[in-house]
């Protein structure tokens, strides 16, 4: 069994560990340090942590005078108080002069659990690939998490980064793993199907390929990290080899990454495609396990998708 | 201040605000009203007070100015035209769609513009970054913010306000243009934001009032929010929207309206009559 970490977890000790390497980054928060794990890098670097009370918008416009004046910030807070009402600063103030900012963005997504449907950002992905120039990265586990950070500080330019609550297995081997800005990784081969994963919904895709392998289905799994810019080669590649995908991802099947890999192939390489996501509705309280079953993100559902687009085939 | 330097700061503000009027009137849109009222304290900020290098934009070390305020992008083009960043033929080519001038300032692009800035209570906030920029890297520059009176009433405004006082940056001077005009009227009856000097202390800001026109007032605020430490300052400047333009002085309706050929003409003679020798 997988060792079991969520990447906010990932993030705010990554943070903490290249404090050191890079001196230029300062972190800023909106008083959940302690849930977004920025509270780690607070306690480690105090003279380049600034709480921001609970004031996101304010923050993000902060945060984008410090860029605008050299500074490396990383912003964070919930992915719904960032993407969803801080959206209008990310757009003007970070995104329209494209400056330096990274948004740590924590509790994406249904496995917030109990908090419910206030908490449970489900849209963030939709707003955030609406921002023309924004780069958005969403890891599937600890060991991306972690890279994730490190080529952020190094990329120059708005990046918005998607950390989970809930604790995940660690799938990627820390040793081996290299982070490849905007490329997907193709973590299975495949001939059958494709199953396109993003995030938490990643370890669920190596589970449904081995459901559908043990009925002779050969479906190839490919991690995207990198939501904007999206990496047409791999997702036209895998349409043109497999004819059929399933694209899943812990968001409204509106304007995440289902609706980017459906605008790429009705534009280049039309092929079938289910969409594994939240079903345009909001979310609700509840342990995760049971969410995650009532919103079908599963390994399960992921299966049946992924045999319903091969139906379709011609 | 001597007389002769009052006198040619005069002299500067009519040029800034012939530039305000021939932007907008070329562009046959825009607004003049809050541009003409902040002409004053920018051509001073500009031309006196602040460390900048026109021919070095980005001079490391630089003092910044973010217009909070930023609908008022033709008072700030005209005075960083006059002031030698980039021609003032330029601000003929306002809001055409081949131009660097864009509606509301555009730091990507424009020389001398530290913040894009347009959607109001966002830029006073990305001057507190600035500002605490200085802060951790030790340097000295000093950050203006100039803000409309109607833009106090979004709610971000107050959230950068508890932000400057919260982190003691004294190297963070705002301005209120208290011009007293919003598009939908006074500010008083539209959404009452006031009293301003009363609730800016109660937030824990050095606070200044001043007459936003005159020149001695303007400059003595500047010296004291310099002296000020362990707290940020706002000078609260009382003005007259359409300054300077006697059918365009308090105004509301000239908020975000061009002149007519006649209209700017007349215009243009005002200004010009009131500095002549």
């Amino acid at each position: 069994m997988a060792e079991k970490i969520a990447t906010r977890e990932a993030y705010g000790n990554a943070l903490a560990e290249f404090g050191e390497k890079y001196p230029n980054f300062v972190v800023l928060d909106a008083d959940l340090a302690a849930a977004t794990k920025t509270g780690v890098f607070k306690k480690k670097f105090p003279e380049r942590f600034f709480d921001c009370g609970i004031a996101e918008g304010n923050m993000m416009s902060v945060a984008a005078g410090l860029a605008a004046a050299g500074k490396i910030p990383f912003a964070s807070t919930f992915a719904m108080f960032a993407a969803g009402r801080a959206f209008e600063q990310i757009r003007n103030s970070i995104g329209y002069p494209h400056l330096n900012v990274k948004i740590g963005a924590t509790h994406a997504g249904i496995t917030v659990g109990e908090d419910g449907a206030t908490h449970q950002c489900n849209e963030d992905l939709a707003t955030m690939r609406s921002i023309p120039g924004m780069t958005i990265i969403n890891p599937a586990d600890a060991v991306e998490a972690r890279a994730v950070v490190e080529a952020a500080i190094n990329y120059v330019g708005p990046v918005y980064l998607r950390f989970g609550r809930l604790a995940i297995p660690v799938f990627n081997d820390a040793a081996t793993y290299k982070f490849e800005w905007g490329k997907g990784v193709q973590l299975a081969e495949g001939k059958d199907v494709t199953i396109i994963a993003t995030g938490v919904m990643v370890d669920m895709a190596l589970s449904a390929r081995a459901t559908l392998a043990a009925e002779g289905i050969d479906a190839r799994v490919i991690n995207i990290h990198t939501i904007k810019p999206l990496d047409r080669e791999i997702v036209l590649a895998a349409a043109r080899d497999t004819g059929a995908l399933v694209v899943a991802e812990e968001h409204n099947i509106i304007g995440g990454l289902g609706s980017a890999v459906a605008e790429c192939l009705c534009e280049a390489c039309p092929v079938p495609m289910m969409r594994v996501g939240v079903e345009d509705t909001f979310g609700r309280s509840g342990k995760v396990p049971a969410l995650l079953e009532y919103y079908g993100l599963t390994p399960a559902n992921i299966v049946a998708k992924a045999k319903a687009a091969i139906a379709m085939k011609k | 201040m001597e007389q002769a330097k009052i006198k040619a700061l005069k002299q500067t503000a009519a040029k800034v605000r012939l530039g305000v009027l021939e932007a907008v009137f070329s562009a046959s849109s825009g607004h003049p009203g809050g541009s003409l009222s902040i002409t004053d304290i920018l051509t001073y900020l500009y031309f006196e007070e602040m460390n900048i290098n026109p021919a070095e934009p980005k001079m490391e070390g630089r003092d910044r100015l973010v217009l909070s305020k930023g609908h008022t992008a033709p008072a700030l083009y005209s005075v960083l035209a006059n002031r030698g960043y980039f021609d003032v033929d330029l601000l003929k080519t306002f809001r055409q769609v081949d131009s660097i001038l864009q509606g509301h300032p555009d730091m990507k692009h424009i020389p001398g513009v530290e913040m894009t800035t347009g959607s109001l209570g966002l830029g006073i906030s990305a001057a507190c970054g600035m500002a605490l920029a200085a802060k951790i890297d030790g340097k000295d520059y000093r950050t203006y913010a100039m803000l409309g009176d109607g833009e106090t009433q979004e709610g971000q405004v107050w959230e950068a306000l508890m932000f400057g006082a919260h982190y003691k940056l004294d190297n963070l001077c705002i301005v209120i243009d208290w011009n007293g005009l919003q598009i939908d009227g006074r500010i008083t009856d539209v959404m009452n934001p006031t009293p301003y000097d009363k609730k800016l202390e109660a937030f824990g800001w050095n606070v200044i009032s001043i007459d936003g026109h005159d020149f001695e007032q303007i400059a003595a605020a500047f010296d004291a929010a310099k002296a000020c430490k362990g707290k940020p300052t706002a000078i609260i400047a009382t003005t007259t929207k359409g300054k300077g333009v006697s059918f365009m002085e308090d105004q509301a309706s000239w908020h975000g309206t061009a002149p007519n050929a006649e209209q700017y003409a007349q215009a243009v003679a005002e200004i010009k009559a009131a500095v002549a020798e």
